[in-house]
């Protein structure tokens, strides 16, 4: 069997693994986005202590391995409560991403310019108001190009979660390589789906940065 | 209110950044419907001071009297002071991300949660008075420097401040449009409103002032009229002053 037939042949086997690896990377965005934004506003708060926090939350993440983090919340976890593979390897990855996550947003954040937030208060708008109806906004499109580039990582890093025993696209052809013996065309046809993939993933990030770019040049439509 | 309480009173105000001591013992008073230019050389502390006046700079030491309220930023809702305190900036600084109108009626809604109808009728009232109530669509990107601080200053009057200040309104602008915001403050100081000037536009400050404050190190030198400051100051260091810039 030649490396055409192989792809070819396991094409239908690969459905669920494609969907299952999406899966775990949205879920691991989506977690990683919340505690992003929220260990950012930590970041940028004020509060010596707040600060001090998220940098303990950000040198623990980065200053271990994911697939350390993928082990405990699956098989550390598992002896006091079983999440399933799904929902613990979501979540390490989801841990995992919100720490640098919380980079790119707490260096967007800071990237607007100071006299935003100063109009914003002295037009009579609290702190609140003027990060979340001022500066937030203007920080999330700045941040979309490094957002879209954390995500194609997280989709690439999701392969680890092949270790807990999530079928997932990697551990799928791990077991096509261990019943073909077919190691090399195993891996390149992974290889090209995590390719798609990214492409793919490129591509919608594009089209939401151009189409906020769009909005600001242009006339309002509301 | 008596009419004669002033809009803002300063009392041995003081500032400092760290070690550096910005304002020295700042005595100072705005009365109402009053045009007071600030000038002094760079790194004098204008913008310090006038920052202080609505709180967007903490003084040390002093007393800041707003409309006979002395306030204290510990205990007051600053956020309603700085309603009645309008204030432009060098750098415009617009909402990039909102259209024209939407940076007019963006306080109105937000902070005197007026509906968004009401908003947008006041908020084209006072771009029609500077000007620009053409622009009310477009983002502020696609404007010139002089449009851009007119719709800054129609952003702050739309909240219908007792006072505004401006800081350097014109300085960041082309020669040939520093006229047109010259223009519009002109006539709101016509129209009898208080304003704290910040400007190195000594023309307008003759014009329009009706009181100059020379300031140098944090201390005010001397004020007095225009035509008082400008022909015949009685510090040594106001005339040097001058003589450098007029
Ligand atoms: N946020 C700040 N932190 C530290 N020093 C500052 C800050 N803002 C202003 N200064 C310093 O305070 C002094 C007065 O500045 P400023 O009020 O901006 O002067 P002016 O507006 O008259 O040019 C300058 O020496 C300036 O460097
Ligand atoms: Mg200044």
């Amino acid at each position: 069997m030649g490396f055409w037939e192989l792809f070819i042949e396991t094409i239908p086997g690969y459905k669920d693994a494609i969907i299952n690896t999406i899966n775990i990377t949205l879920l691991g965005l989506l977690i990683g986005l919340g505690i992003g934004l929220f260990f950012a506003f930590l970041k940028v708060s004020k509060l010596k202590v707040l600060n001090i926090i998220a940098d303990m939350y950000i040198y623990l993440v980065r200053g271990t391995p994911l697939i350390v983090q993928i082990f405990i919340l699956y098989f550390g976890l598992v002896q006091f409560v079983d999440l399933g593979r799904l929902l613990s390897g979501g979540i390490a990855l989801g841990i995992h991403n919100g720490a640098y996550i919380a980079e790119i947003f707490r260096g967007s954040i800071q990237s607007i310019d100071r006299g935003q937030t100063e109009a914003a208060r002295s037009l009579g708008m609290t702190s609140t108001m003027s990060m979340r109806r001022i500066v937030l906004p203007q920080a999330l499109r700045r941040a979309i190009p490094p957002l879209g580039n954390q995500f194609i990582i997280a989709l690439k890093d999701s392969s680890l979660v092949a270790f807990i025993g999530f079928q997932d696209l990697f551990n799928r052809a791990q077991r096509i390589q261990s019943s073909t013996g077919m190691a090399m065309e195993s891996y390149i046809i992974v290889g090209i789906y995590y390719l798609i993939l990214v492409l793919i993933l490129t591509f919608i990030v594009n089209r939401i940065e151009r189409a906020l770019s769009k909005s600001e040049r242009g006339v309002d439509h509301e | 209110m008596s009419k004669q309480q002033p809009a803002i009173e300063v009392k041995s105000l003081n500032k400092y950044f760290g070690k550096l001591h910005v304002l020295k013992d700042i005595d100072m008073t705005i009365n109402e419907n009053e045009v007071v230019v600030l000038i002094g050389a760079s790194g004098s502390g204008k913008s310090t001071l006038l920052r202080c006046l609505n709180f967007l700079e903490m003084k040390n030491g002093g007393e800041i009297i707003i409309e006979g309220e002395n306030i204290d930023p510990k205990k007051d809702n600053l956020n309603t002071v700085r309603q009645r305190i309008g204030m432009v900036f060098q750098h415009f600084n617009l909402f990039p991300h909102k259209t024209v109108i939407g940076n007019v009626i963006e306080a109105l809604i937000h902070v005197k949660k007026m509906n968004k109808e009401e908003a947008v009728t006041i908020g084209m009232e006072y771009l029609e008075k500077v000007g620009l109530a053409e622009k009310a669509k477009v983002y502020p990107r696609t404007l010139s420097g002089g449009q851009k601080q007119r719709v800054a200053i129609a952003r702050a009057l739309a909240m219908e401040p007792d006072m505004m200040l401006f800081d350097e309104p014109t300085s960041g602008l082309d020669p040939e449009l520093v006229g047109e915001v010259l223009e519009v403050m002109k006539n709101l100081a016509k129209e009898g409103m208080t304003m704290v000037v910040v400007t190195h536009e000594m023309g307008f400050a003759r014009e329009v002032a009706d009181r100059v404050v020379y300031m140098d190190q944090g201390v005010i030198i001397e004020e007095g009229a225009p035509d008082v400051i400008f022909e015949q100051a009685a510090e040594e260091r106001t005339q040097e002053f001058l003589s450098r810039v007029l």
